[in-house]
């Protein structure tokens, strides 16, 4: 193996991490904010009758998230905003850019729905009753009660969402922009080899998702600390 | 007080209560007894609609709190809770658990209500304890927190649901001795219990309840030493 180009192109891989990275914070701020609305959907009391209408169009959304290849929502989603007419006037990487975000935002919202679920049921029934027995409204007691306890269980939890949302970033490669996988893509072309661009490439997600992880451990220990005082 | 008309409860298919009529006066400390499955908790989780009775109606001074039109946050803050779990807020010390309602949902202003909880504190022996976090606190300093919690929203009742059950032998008799001191002070007050001796010693009434139904009902002196009913007796002769 020769690593001899891997100074040349050093300020390539290093544009292509700022667009791994630029797609996936976005993203995972996105997708949170999504979620937070599908949890909202998929637990809404709105009946109809004996429908609930918001928790249909959450269910048809997470099935339809979850059970289709997030490569082909990302064409779709490129494909659509293409068609939206003031998408002509901006460059055309911009719509690329624009459809992959959407794209893994969407897809990931609806495991950070099912996040956001998980760690306010970890919340003991106990602590509703309480803050419902003083008078609190639902709401109020969302508030004040069980989020500042979920938070604890949902932040680490999106940590873990977000090293997934770093890996699922590659897939924007189709649409041609120069984050971190296209830019292995690239580099193999300048250089004529196969390996060595694909394993900077690797490397530098690496280390992008190793001290994540890291980060999060600590985190959560962290938070584990601020229980016991 | 609380008058309570025909109350019914279901859960699916289970009928935990089965009409149950009942009238308590102002600064009366009614004691439910019964065997664990007889409806003693919901009867008394009714009260302010932490459970909603399938049929039969709870009238709170004068007011039918059970009429789908009525205010539930407003009427609960009338209601005080104490737990058999205590449901302390964990993420917050003990003197923000005793201000949060009534500074949310009250809008006392914060240095009002940070004088009524120190005032509370003290009542309960607790005052040291201001800025600690519950999980540092032993079972019954918690659940005496959770009393000056529910008496911070200055409520007409105090409902109690098996306060010293989750605690310890030892810690039994603290939490007891606060609320005596309730007691003595006039509180209305509905105490779910197995504790027979504080039910004899505080209670102006027993209610004993089998089945979802009270079965009997009578000053401490006549229920526990002179039970008419069956059930009653039975009950008696496996816990005194």
């Amino acid at each position: 193996m020769d690593f001899e180009f891997a100074g040349t192109y050093l300020p390539m891989f290093f544009s292509g991490i700022k667009l791994t990275l630029l797609i996936s914070i976005i993203s995972i701020v996105l997708g949170t904010i999504v979620g937070v609305v599908v949890y909202l959907f998929k637990t809404s009391q709105l009946a109809v009758g004996k429908i609930f209408p918001l928790r249909m169009v959450a269910f048809a959304f997470i099935e339809t998230m979850r059970g289709t290849p997030v490569l082909l929502q990302i064409l779709v989603a490129y494909v659509l905003i293409g068609m939206h007419p003031n998408s002509s006037s901006l460059p055309s990487n911009m719509v690329a850019l624009i459809a992959s975000i959407a794209a893994i935002s969407l897809n990931s919202s609806v495991y950070i729905a099912e996040i956001v679920r998980a760690g306010i049921q970890s919340v003991p029934r106990g602590q509703m009753e309480a803050a419902r027995s003083l008078g609190m409204t639902h709401f109020l007691a969302m508030r004040e009660i069980i989020m500042p306890q979920a938070i604890k269980n949902i932040l680490p939890a999106i940590g873990n969402e977000f090293v997934a949302v770093i890996k699922g970033s590659s897939m924007a490669y189709v649409l041609g922009i120069a984050e971190l996988t296209f830019t292995a893509k690239v580099v193999q072309g300048a250089t004529y080899k196969g390996l060595e661009p694909l394993l900077i490439s690797a490397l530098f997600y690496l280390v992008l998702t190793f001290s994540l992880g890291r980060l999060i451990g600590w985190a959560e220990r962290r938070m584990k600390a601020s229980d016991s005082h | 007080m609380i008058r309570i008309n025909g109350l019914h409860k279901y859960f699916g298919d289970n009928h935990v209560l089965r009409g149950i009529t009942n009238h308590i006066q102002k600064g009366e400390v009614v004691v439910v007894i019964g065997p664990s499955g007889s409806g003693k908790s919901t009867f008394l989780r009714c009260m302010n609609l932490l459970e909603v009775p399938t049929a039969g109606e709870i009238i709170l001074e004068g007011q039918n709190i059970t009429d789908p039109n009525v205010d539930i946050n407003k009427i609960r803050t009338k209601l005080g809770m104490v737990f058999q779990q205590f449901n302390l807020f964990p993420h917050k010390t003990v003197v923000e658990n005793i201000m949060v309602s009534p500074i949310m949902v009250k809008k006392i202003p914060k240095d009002e209500a940070y004088k009524k909880a120190l005032s509370l504190l003290n009542m309960v022996g607790l005052a040291e304890k201001e800025n600690a976090y519950p999980s540092s606190l032993s079972g019954g300093q918690q659940q005496r927190i959770a009393i000056a919690r529910a008496l911070a929203m200055e409520p007409d009742v105090m409902l109690f649901d098996e306060p010293t059950s989750a605690l310890d032998p030892e810690m039994v008799g603290e939490v007891l001795g606060v609320m005596k001191q309730l007691a003595v002070e006039g509180m209305t007050m509905v105490i779910v219990s197995h504790e027979m001796g504080f039910a004899r010693e505080v209670g102006d009434r027993i209610l004993f309840m089998d089945e979802g139904q009270i079965v009997e009902e009578g000053p401490p002196d006549q229920l526990f030493n002179q039970p008419q009913n069956a059930r009653t007796r039975d009950f008696l002769s496996k816990v005194l």
